[in-house]
C-alpha cells in the first residue's frame, strides 16, 4: 500500500535524525504519539506536535513513560498507528510496557535516541548500551526487532520500515538512534507519496463469529489477525498467558505454545534480515558495526585497508533478531571479527556467540559520551590480522 | 409448568468464562451485575463500549463482560484508555479497576486524566486492601486495620478518594457500597451519558482478607455494617467523606459539573491557532465503520 500523501512531506531537506524520524513517523501513517520528554530525543515529539495539527491526529504529553508507552498501546486498539519517543532513564520505565505489546501482539514503534548511561549518566551524549535492553529489557522470553539507523536519511527510511515490520509481525519495534544521529543535520530525500510502501494493518477479514484474536489461520503465518475495538467483535485482550480465544490460560501447555509462537514469529522469520556488507569476500578481518559507529569504522576501514590489510565491512541495519547465520558463515573464512560500539560489550557477545570459535572477536569498547577515535579501531584491526 | 427465568444481565457477560474466580461473598461481582444493569437500562451503544482493567482481583473484570475489553497492566488502565478514547473518539470508554491499582501503582494517572477532563468513566472498587496478592495495605485502608504487612495495624494515613478526584479536576463523583445495587447502577448509566472525567467509586467487601483478619465477619455482615453505616448526603463536601475502620460511609453523588473535556479543548485550540489549517481528524484511520 502507497502512504498517505497528507504525511509525506516531500521534497529535499536539511534535517537533523530527529527531526527525520518524526517525518518517517508521519509518513508511515503514524497519526498517534504520546511521549514524556527526554533529551536526546524530545526532538522528535515536538516536531510531531507541531506537525500533526495540519496533519490529522493527536500528540498527547503524559505524565511520565509508564504512561506514554501504554497510552500509545491504547491508540493502536483504537485503530491508529503509533509510537512513543525517549532516551535512557524513560526506556528503563517503559520496559513492562515492551512485554505487554510483546504478549498482547501491539504493533507499534518505540524510537529510543540513546544517550550514555547508567542512570541519569550522559543526557546529551550519545552511547549504543542499551542494545540489551531493547533485546532482554522486559521479563519473560519474547521476540522483537531492532533497527539501527546511522544517518538523518536513514531515521527516516528505517523508520518507516519499523512501523512496516511492526504491522507484518504484531511486534513492538524499536529504532535504536543515538545522540549523534538524533542531532546531526544532513541532507534528507522525502520522495512521495506513491514512492513509498506502508505495511497496513493485518486486519481480519471475518466475521465477529469467527473471529478468535489469537489464532493463526493455518497459512504457515505465526501472526494471527487483529481487529479493532468499535468495530463489532467484542474481543479480549490480556497480558496474562491466554489462548486462541484471548481468554487467560495459565497452563504449562498454553504458556509453551504461546510463548514458543512469540519467539518464533521473529526468530525464524527470513525477511527480518538487514545490513550493509562490503569486500567480504576474501576479507581476513571484517569489521561489524551498528549506528553512528559503523561511520567512525568506515574511516578506519579505509586506513586499514590503505595500509594494505584486507578488511570487509559487515553494518547491521536489523540489530534484533541478530543475523545470526551470516556471521555463523562467515567465521570460518575469516581470521577475526573487529566490534566497535559505544558500550563495553554488547552485540559483540552476539558475534562471538554466533562465530563459535572459529574466528577470534575483537571487541572496541568505548563508555560513552563521545564516538571512538577511528584509530582505535584501526588498531584493533591490524591486531586481528595477526 | 414452570419456566427457568433467565437472569436478564447475562447476556452482557461472557458466560463460557463462569465462574469466576472471585470468592463466595466477594462484592466484585455484586457490582458487575449492576453494570449489566446499567448497559441493559441505559441502552448505550454497547458496539462502541469499550471497558480497560488494571490487575488485581477486579482487574478481572474486564474479561468477564461481553465488550472490547482490555486486561492490562498494573495501575495503567487509565493511561491506555486514554489513547483508546484519544485514537478513537467514537468509543465510550470505562475503566474498572481496583482501589489499589487506581490510588497507589496508577495514582498519577487517575489525578492527570481528572486534570485533564479525559472523557473516561472510571469505576473504582474499592475494598480498602490489595487483594489479589493477598491482603496488603492499600493507600485506601483506613488506620487500625490489620493487613499482611501492617500486622499490628496500620498507621499511614489514607486517601479520600473522592476529595482526592475532585480536586485534580473529575466532573461527576459518586460513592456507594455494595448494598446500594440500584443507586450504583444509577450512577452507572448516568455516566455512560457524561462527557468528560467521571469517577464512581465502590466500596465493596473483601471477605477473605479484609474482614476475616478484622474479625468483621462474612460478605452478608459487611453488608448488614453498609447498610447501619451508609449514610445518603448528596452534594456534600468531598472534604468530609473520608473513611475510617468503624465510621459512617457518607455515600451519594457528590459532585456533578460541567467542563470542557480534553478533546474539545484540543479542538477549540487548534481551530484558534491554525484556523483551516486545522485537520480535524481522529488518529484511528480503522475507525470507519465497515471495516
Ligand atoms: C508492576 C506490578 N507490581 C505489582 C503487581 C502485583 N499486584 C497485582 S494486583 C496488586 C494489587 C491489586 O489491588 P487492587 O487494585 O486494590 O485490586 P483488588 O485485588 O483489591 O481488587 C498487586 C500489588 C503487579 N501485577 N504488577
Ligand atoms: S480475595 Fe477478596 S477481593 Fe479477591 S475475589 Fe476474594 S473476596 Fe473478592
Ligand atoms: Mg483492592
Amino acid at each position: 500500500m502507497h502512504a498517505d500523501p497528507a504525511g509525506v512531506l516531500t521534497g529535499t531537506h536539511f534535517l537533523d535524525g530527529d527531526h527525520a524520524c518524526c517525518e518517517g513517523c508521519l509518513a508511515a501513517g503514524a497519526r498517534f504519539a504520546s511521549g514524556y520528554p527526554i533529551t536526546p530525543s524530545t526532538e522528535v515529539v515536538e516536531r510531531f506536535a507541531s506537525r500533526i495539527p495540519t496533519v490529522g491526529g493527536t500528540f498527547i504529553q503524559m505524565e511520565d513513560e509508564l504512561a506514554a508507552s501504554i497510552c500509545l498501546q491504547g491508540a493502536v486498539w483504537g485503530g491508529a498507528k503509533a509510537f512513543t519517543v525517549t532516551s535512557g532513564p524513560g526506556f528503563s520505565l517503559m520496559m513492562e510496557h515492551i512485554g505487554y505489546a510483546a504478549m498482547t501482539e501491539t504493533p507499534c514503534v518505540f524510537v529510543n535516541v540513546q544517550r550514555g548511561g547508567p542512570s541519569t549518566g550522559l543526557p546529551t551524549l550519545p552511547a549504543q548500551a542499551d542494545m540489551m535492553q531493547a533485546r532482554w529489557g522486559s521479563h519473560g522470553d519474547y521476540g522483537i526487532i531492532a533497527i539501527c539507523p546511522n544517518s538523518p536519511q536513514e531515521c527516516f527510511d528505517l523508520t518507516i520500515k519499523a512501523f512496516n515490520l511492526s504491522e507484518q509481525y504484531r511486534v513492538p519495534v524499536m529504532v535504536m538512534m543515538d545522540e549523534v544521529v538524533g542531532h546531526m543535520t544532513e541532507k534528507v530525500v522525502i520522495p512521495s507519496a506513491d514512492q513509498l510502501d506502508v505495511t497496513p494493518r493485518k486486519h481480519t477479514h471475518k466475521s465477529p463469529a469467527d473471529y478468535l484474536p489469537y489464532q493463526c489461520n493455518g497459512d504457515g503465518s505465526l501472526v494471527p489477525e487483529m481487529a479493532h475495538a468499535g468495530e463489532g467483535y467484542k474481543f479480549h485482550i490480556t497480558g496474562l498467558t491466554h489462548d486462541e480465544r484471548g481468554y487467560p490460560n495459565m497452563t504449562v501447555k498454553v504458556q509453551d505454545q504461546l510463548v514458543r509462537r512469540l519467539c518464533a514469529k521473529i526468530e525464524n522469520a527470513k525477511d527480518l534480515v538487514a545490513y550493509e556488507a562490503e569486500n567480504l569476500e576474501g576479507a581476513d578481518v571484517v569489521v561489524v558495526s551498528y549506528g553512528i559507529t559503523s561511520r567512525v569504522a568506515q574511516r578506519a576501514i579505509d586506513q586499514a585497508r590503505a595500509q594494505g590489510l584486507k578488511v570487509g565491512k559487515l553494518r547491521l541495519i536489523i540489530a534484533w533478531p541478530f543475523p545470526e547465520k551470516v556471521i555463523r558463515e562467515l567465521a570460518p573464512k575469516v581470521k577475526a571479527f573487529v566490534v566497535p560500539e559505544l558500550n563495553l560489550g554488547q552485540m559483540v557477545r552476539e558475534v562471538e556467540r554466533a562465530a563459535r570459535g572459529a574466528a577470534k572477536t575483537i571487541h572496541v569498547g568505548h563508555a560513552g559520551g563521545g564516538v571512538h577515535q577511528p584509530e582505535a579501531i584501526v588498531k584493533a584491526i591490524v591486531e586481528a590480522n595477526q | 409448568m414452570s419456566t427457568i427465568p433467565i437472569n436478564p444481565v447475562l447476556p452482557f457477560l461472557r458466560t463460557d468464562r463462569m465462574p469466576t474466580i472471585w470468592c463466595p461473598g466477594c462484592g466484585i461481582g455484586t457490582t458487575v451485575n449492576c453494570f449489566a444493569r446499567a448497559l441493559l437500562d441505559s441502552g448505550v451503544d454497547l458496539k462502541h463500549l469499550a471497558i480497560v482493567s488494571g490487575i488485581g482481583c477486579t482487574g478481572r473484570v474486564a474479561g468477564y463482560v461481553k465488550l472490547d475489553s482490555f486486561h492490562t497492566t498494573h495501575g495503567r488502565a487509565i493511561p491506555f484508555a486514554t489513547g483508546l478514547k484519544l485514537a478513537n473518539p467514537k468509543l465510550n470508554v470505562v475503566v474498572y479497576s481496583g482501589d489499589g491499582d487506581l490510588s497507589a501503582i496508577g495514582g498519577n494517572h487517575l489525578i492527570h486524566a481528572a486534570r485533564r477532563n479525559i472523557d473516561i468513566k472510571v469505576i473504582c472498587v474499592n475494598n480498602l486492601i490489595y487483594a489479589m496478592t493477598g491482603g496488603q495495605t492499600a493507600p485506601t485502608t483506613p488506620g487500625h486495620v490489620i493487613t499482611s504487612t501492617h500486622p499490628y495495624g496500620t498507621f499511614d494515613p489514607n486517601f479520600n478518594l473522592p476529595h482526592l478526584v475532585e480536586a485534580a479536576g473529575a466532573v461527576y463523583v459518586a460513592r456507594w457500597t455494595t448494598f446500594h445495587v440500584r443507586q450504583i447502577a444509577r450512577s452507572m448509566a448516568e455516566v455512560f451519558k457524561k462527557p468528560g472525567f467521571c469517577f464512581i467509586e465502590i466500596l465493596s467487601p473483601c471477605p477473605t482478607l479484609y474482614q476475616r483478619r478484622n474479625k468483621m465477619g462474612d460478605g452478608l455482615d459487611t453488608m448488614k455494617f453498609y447498610k447501619e453505616h451508609s449514610k445518603i448526603k448528596n452534594g456534600v463536601s468531598t472534604s468530609e467523606v473520608g473513611l475510617t475502620r468503624n465510621g459512617d460511609i457518607i455515600v451519594g453523588k457528590f459532585v456533578d459539573r460541567d467542563r470542557s473535556d480534553y478533546l474539545t479543548m484540543a479542538h477549540d485550540q487548534f481551530v484558534e491557532a491554525l484556523g483551516d489549517r486545522y485537520v480535524d481528524e481522529c488518529a484511528a484511520e480503522c475507525c470507519e465503520e465497515g471495516i
